[in-house]
């Protein structure tokens, strides 16, 4: 046995997340995510951790601000509604330069919406979603055991470059079961001291603040001009996609679980002779344009798919800065396209010689 | 201008000196505020208890969003409303650190009620500093949820009015009624027979926070002469003549002693 | 008991909070101002301090540091 285990996405993500040292876990619940809390509350305490279910989303991303500011890996999961409520604790986060992992399972939108997956909060995620000019890493995982290898490199970058880092799953992801093999585990006391973390001077240094307001703005520029070059640093360093069939004339973008059914198209439409790829963003911030770069010179066409009515297709486009046609194909609310109607997408788009 | 405080007489004993644990700067505050007063009495306080080297605080947002400059502690701002959220962060981190929140009426009373109540549910042992001063101060004197029936604010133009605008919110009634408070009174900044006895209830919120008995939680009836429209003296008067009869001073739990209060609370509970 | 009061002059705002609670009127605003602009307080009569300290505790921004010195000191200057 290779230590497979089979476990539902949620719960895999959970504990993957204990495996990575994280302590203290904060959350609320909202379908389709309750497992998260739920495996948290049973799991934290085995290991000397903390889980609180907080009064609100809201108060709980606050709460990680305050671990996470205090030193220890600290994270909170919710969904579209939910992390709504997050984006003000977010963007205090990235100014204060406090590290935390935030869990989106997406879920159909906008206003309550639904419950079935979606990936409509693609924008909310990847371009900052709170106010002020930040970013936060983001990883858009496809499988249950990317999501447990992803929650591992989610709290390292968190650390590494002191930034919160969202990791957008959806409702499938989180609720369908997968083999999996689980991380070694990880000892928090282990890691790197943080010597900028509130812990109490104990009287033999001078106060350390946790801080993100800046009065004058020239400071407050000053801030930004900080983070942005965090931000290029992280754009240099760490994209990751996948890329299947990389000589093929054609290319669908896709990531998350619409990336796996278009792997089921692209294999029926390779069986009808059409030399179609998968570029399949991990991070969807910083956005893998390395990886459209090796293909974007013989490519003739790009067809986004989504399950949104068109966000990640921005990004593609401005990569692809009209070098090649760049197409859309999304459902939403929480209707999950199928391999039959993403065949058609691929088909037109070959037929049509990429035309828009 | 630093102050002189080494320069001291010699031989004299010592009545009254800055407190170490109070940074040794010019706050920002008004002339008259008394949150200079309860910046103080925390810092005197956290000297006393000698916890000022495990001590941790959370600022809110308001005229003491740059309270993180004043004390000689590590601290984290927080956002508006949130501070007892990131409090209860910290304090799941660090169980042996000394957490306190610093907030006024439009940060715990407005925004944060929520934050309040559930830090209080439970149980977390922080200790919040909560400023009443009937008024949002820093954003020029709006209405807070503390404002009086009638008092003027520059959103209550024509005094506040119960029927359009609500009423007085009495935070230390409500937070006393829940299980998890360990420590609940209201005290004045108004004269200094009220601010030794606001320093003994502060000195009580700590120790509700280091016997384990819960949160705790002291009110401090606090001026704000420049938005009250009123000399800096004319403002102590108001809060004595004005705000106390609507917020009445004293200890509204105290599970540190078996009081009859407390005692009363208990049965309830 | 002999008192003695230190007005860290630049420090004060001129609230005037401490005048009143001196049981001894010691201090009074001076009619100069401050590096900030304010008319400090000082003490006008400061041999009738008894170092009691409640215009310490009263003020506001940490103006004021108060002694008292036991009569023998006194007596030596």
């Amino acid at each position: 046995m290779s230590g497979k285990v089979l476990m539902k996405g949620n719960e895999a993500l959970a504990e993957a997340a204990v495996r990575a040292g994280c302590r203290f876990f904060f959350g609320y619940p909202i379908t389709p995510q309750n497992e998260i809390p739920e495996y948290m509350s049973g799991r934290l305490p085995e290991v000397g951790g903390q889980f609180i279910q907080a009064e609100s989303e809201l108060a709980a991303i606050n709460m990680v601000y305050g671990a996470g500011g205090a030193g220890a890996r600290a994270m909170t999961s919710s969904s579209s509604p939910g992390v709504s409520l997050k984006q003000e604790g977010i963007s205090y986060m990235a100014a204060a330069e406090v590290p935390g992992v935030i869990v989106n399972m997406v879920r159909g939108g906008p206003g309550l919406g639904g419950i079935q997956p979606a990936q409509s909060d693609y924008f909310q995620a990847t371009r900052g979603g709170g106010h002020g000019d930040y970013r936060t890493i983001v990883f858009g995982p496809a499988t249950v055991q990317e999501m447990v290898d992803v929650v591992g490199k989610a709290f390292e970058l968190a650390d590494k470059y002191r930034t919160p880092v969202v990791i957008l799953g959806d409702g499938m992801l989180g609720q369908m079961m997968e083999p999996v093999v689980l991380p070694e585990p990880i000892d928090p006391a282990s890691l790197p001291p943080k010597a900028w973390a509130t812990t109490g001077t104990g009287g033999r240094r001078p106060p350390v603040v946790i801080n993100s307001l800046y009065l004058d703005a020239a400071e407050c520029e000053a801030m930004n001009r900080r983070l942005q070059a965090k931000y290029r640093e992280i754009c240099a360093r760490e994209q990751m996609a996948e890329i299947a069939f990389p000589d093929s004339e054609y290319f669908v973008a896709a990531y998350g679980t619409t990336a796996r059914i278009c792997r089921m198209a692209i294999q029926e439409a390779r069986a009808r002779g059409h030399r179609v790829g998968l570029l399949r963003p991990v991070t969807l911030w910083p956005f893998p344009a390395e990886a459209f770069e090796t293909v974007i010179g013989r490519a003739k066409g790009f067809l986004t798919v989504e399950m949104s009515l068109g966000q990640m297709v921005e990004d593609v486009r401005l990569v692809v800065a009209g070098r090649a046609p760049v197409s859309f194909y999304g459902r939403t609310g929480g209707v999950v396209p199928s391999s039959d109607e993403i065949l058609i997408e691929i088909e037109k788009m070959v037929e049509g010689g990429g035309s828009m | 201008m630093t102050s002189r405080d080494t320069e001291r007489p010699l031989g004299a004993e010592v009545v009254y000196e800055r407190p170490r644990a109070l940074a040794d700067v010019v706050t920002h505050y008004c002339p008259g505020c008394t949150h200079g007063i309860a910046h103080r009495l925390v810092a005197e306080v956290l000297d006393e208890l000698d916890v000022a080297g495990r001590a941790i605080g959370v600022a809110s947002v308001g005229c003491s969003v740059l309270a993180y400059k004043y004390f000689n502690v590590d601290m984290q701002q927080a956002a508006h409303g949130r501070a007892p959220a990131v409090a209860t962060g910290i304090k799941r981190v660090h169980p042996e650190a000394v957490v306190f929140t610093y907030q006024g009426d439009g940060d715990l009373a407005a925004i944060g009620t929520a934050e309040i109540i559930h830090a209080a549910m439970r149980g977390e042992n922080l200790t919040v500093i909560f400023i009443n001063n009937a008024i949002f101060g820093m954003t020029g004197g709006q209405m807070a949820p503390t404002t009086l029936v009638a008092q003027k604010t520059t959103t209550t133009p024509r005094g506040r009015d119960p029927a359009r605008a609500g009423y007085p919110i009495r935070v230390c009634e409500m937070v006393s009624v829940l299980d998890g408070a360990g420590y609940v009174a209201r005290a004045a900044l108004s004269s200094p027979s009220n601010i030794a006895r606001a320093k003994k209830a502060v000195r009580k919120a700590f120790e509700s926070q280091l016997g384990g008995y819960g949160l705790g939680l002291v009110e401090l009836l606090s001026s704000c002469n420049v938005n009250w429209g009123m000399s800096p003296g004319d403002a102590l008067r108001w809060i004595e003549t004005d705000m106390i009869p609507v917020y009445p001073l004293g200890v509204f739990k105290d599970r540190s002693e078996a009081g009859a209060e407390a005692a009363r609370m208990e049965v309830a509970g | 008991m002999k008192g003695l009061v230190f007005f860290d002059e630049d420090r004060c705002k001129g609230c005037g909070l401490c005048v009143p609670v001196c049981p001894k009127d010691v201090i009074r605003m001076a009619d100069r101002i401050n590096v900030r602009g304010y008319p400090p307080a000082e003490a006008v009569e400061p041999e009738r301090c008894t170092g009691c300290g409640l215009c310490a505790r009263m003020c506001p921004d940490t103006v004021i540091r108060v002694y008292r010195q036991t009569p023998a000191r006194a007596g030596k200057g």
